[in-house]
């Protein structure tokens, strides 16, 4: 009788279908995965720490840079928590915008999502299609905010400006064409016998599981969970806006693609009903404290360029407290904490990032498949090492 | 004009070198490295809209049958070890590429983890600024990249072993 030893494979930090800078120690008994163990790290930036140092408004930049795929979802967390310890009231249009912008970043992460899940298992295709829809969201967001990934468009108080008047008609025709492409990936994919074959059974972890290591997000509620942070713990006024909230079945992969795709759908409807609301008005609150003066009076008087100086120079002193605010990213739950001293720049900075809590589920997921399907559990995670590591 | 062309148009003359940088330029294989934001510009410039295909620029997965790798966003510390056993084991000739602020000078990361630039370790040949920068900029400098090797010397030497690549700046 032949014995095998294990084997120890590292899988990663270079590796095409790791999702960026991600290693997995992975030991195997021939092609079977006995245990993983994910090493970060590798793209450590030092984004909490270095907070510390900037005042809040600086701060916004680096929050761009955690999940890169999903931009305006961590500036509206942020931008939230700010606010919530501020207490200042947003404008209404102000506060629709960011929904508008909110959902078509989900959009974009979760197209980016299943290029690249779909690109592992070996549909080539749809990776060339979603990138294509991905490049007219990347128009809007270069449109409002002058760039195409790193938005930096929040502000506590509002928006940086208004958006420009053509803003409105083009996001209507996109949402409007967008579920005729989600009916192409679909016929790409949902019957597809090898998407099927890849994916049904794959990575199943129960509902306590999920909820034990604390999964959020699309992973969550494709085990069945019904839990999302817009209807359940409702910010930006999610909670007058009507959308379904899909839960999946089975637990496996197959039911997490189901859930994102039908999100996809139900961010269109969002936006729609947005648009409909979106009546002229201020888009930043009126709080000379906090807030940045329009720009003809920083130009056309000095009392305007002061004021312009002062807060771009010293910030604004945010009140003594902490405060938690969690949003739903496209990935589950963004949360950030911040404890205030009562100067300028936060005292402390503690980002729940979805994408670590979420990869703690990978060992429960993939142990006893192979490492094909290893590849498959990492897509259908959906993480992001920026937002990981930070 | 006193040159008799008996074969018409069918032949072409060049020299050696030219022959080689022209092939090696058209077909740049970077390898799929992404780091961090810049990496999505660089798969959003691979993919339908700006189609780095039509360079002949295909993305491969081993540094063995790459010759060119884009640094596409933050090293830390920790990577910068793993980027050069990658780097080093691509065959010659090789070219890096710095795509965003943070690979060509660290960027708006000035911490204790952050690289403050991969020239630190690597030479690199095309600096590409921005946070990120955008599809067009990466192409941009793809073509920087490309004259750069048309204006290489002795490629065709250095390819049957004699003597070295002579490079010069673009």
């Amino acid at each position: 009788m032949a014995t095998t030893e294990k084997m120890t494979l590292n899988m990663g930090p270079q590796h095409p279908s790791t999702h960026g800078v991600l290693r997995l120690v992975l030991e195997l008994d021939g092609e079977v995965i006995t245990k993983i163990t994910p090493d970060i790290g590798y793209l450590h930036r030092g984004v909490e720490k270095l907070s510390e140092h900037r005042t809040y408004h600086q701060v916004l930049p680096l929050t761009d840079r955690l999940d890169y795929l999903a931009p305006m979802s961590n500036n509206l967390g942020y931008i939230l928590a700010v606010e919530k310890l501020l207490d200042i009231e947003v404008p209404e249009r102000a506060q629709v915008i960011r929904i508008i912008m909110a959902e078509m970043t989900r959009l974009e992460s979760h197209l980016v999502w299943l290029a690249c899940h779909a690109l592992d298992i070996g549909a080539m295709t749809v990776f060339i299609y979603a990138f294509r829809e991905r490049e007219v969201i990347m128009e809007t967001y270069e449109q409002i905010s002058g760039a195409r990934m790193t938005s930096n468009f929040f502000r506590a108080g509002g928006l940086s400006m208004d958006v420009p008047p053509e803003f409105e008609k083009k996001v209507r025709t996109f949402v409007d064409e967008m579920p005729g492409y989600l009916d192409t990936y679909e016929g790409l994919l949902t019957t597809n016998p090898i998407w099927l074959k890849r994916t049904v059974g794959n990575g199943v972890i129960s509902a306590e599981d999920a909820i034990d290591i604390g999964i959020t997000g699309p992973a969550l509620r494709g085990s069945g969970v019904d839990w999302d942070m817009r209807r359940d713990n409702s910010y930006s006024g999610y909670d007058t806006y009507q959308f379904q909230v899909p839960v999946g079945k089975n637990c496996d992969t197959f039911d997490r693609y189901k859930v994102r795709l039908v999100e996809m759908r139900e961010a269109c409807k969002i936006i729609r009903q947005a648009l409909d609301r979106l009546k002229p008005g201020p888009v930043l609150a009126d709080c000379p404290q906090v807030c940045y003066p329009p720009k003809e009076n920083v130009y056309n008087s000095i009392e305007g360029l002061i004021h312009h100086f002062k807060i771009a120079s010293e910030g604004y002193p945010v009140p003594e407290g902490e405060v938690y605010q969690g949003v739903e990213a496209p990935k589950g739950e963004l949360g950030f904490y911040i404890v205030s001293d009562g100067s300028s720049k936060p005292y402390r900075m503690r980002i729940r990032p979805p994408s670590f809590v979420n990869l703690q589920a990978i060992e429960k997921m993939a142990k006893g498949a192979m490492i094909a399907d290893l590849v498959a559990v990492i897509g259908t995670l959906d993480i992001v090492l920026g937002e990981i590591d930070r | 004009m006193g040159v008799d062309n008996p074969l018409g148009d069918n032949i072409i003359t060049t020299s050696l070198d030219a022959l080689v940088n022209w092939s090696r330029k058209s077909s740049i294989w970077p390898m799929t490295f992404g780091l961090a934001c810049c990496a999505i510009e660089m798969m959003a410039t691979g993919a339908s809209h700006n189609d780095l295909d039509r360079f002949g620029i295909i993305f491969r997965a081993s540094p063995r049958q790459s010759d060119c790798i884009i640094i596409a966003g933050t090293v830390t510390k920790k990577m910068l070890p793993v980027i050069k056993t990658v780097y080093e084991q691509m065959p010659e000739p090789k070219w890096v590429i710095a795509m965003g602020a943070c690979a060509c000078s660290g960027g708006v990361f000035d911490t204790y983890s952050v690289v403050q630039g991969i020239d630190e370790a690597l030479p690199v040949d095309v600096y590409i600024p921005g946070c990120p920068p955008r599809p067009e900029a990466l192409l941009f400098g793809l073509m920087k990249l490309q004259d750069k090797i048309m204006k290489e010397k002795n490629s065709f030497g250095s390819a049957i072993g004699l003597g070295n690549r002579i490079t010069s700046a673009a």
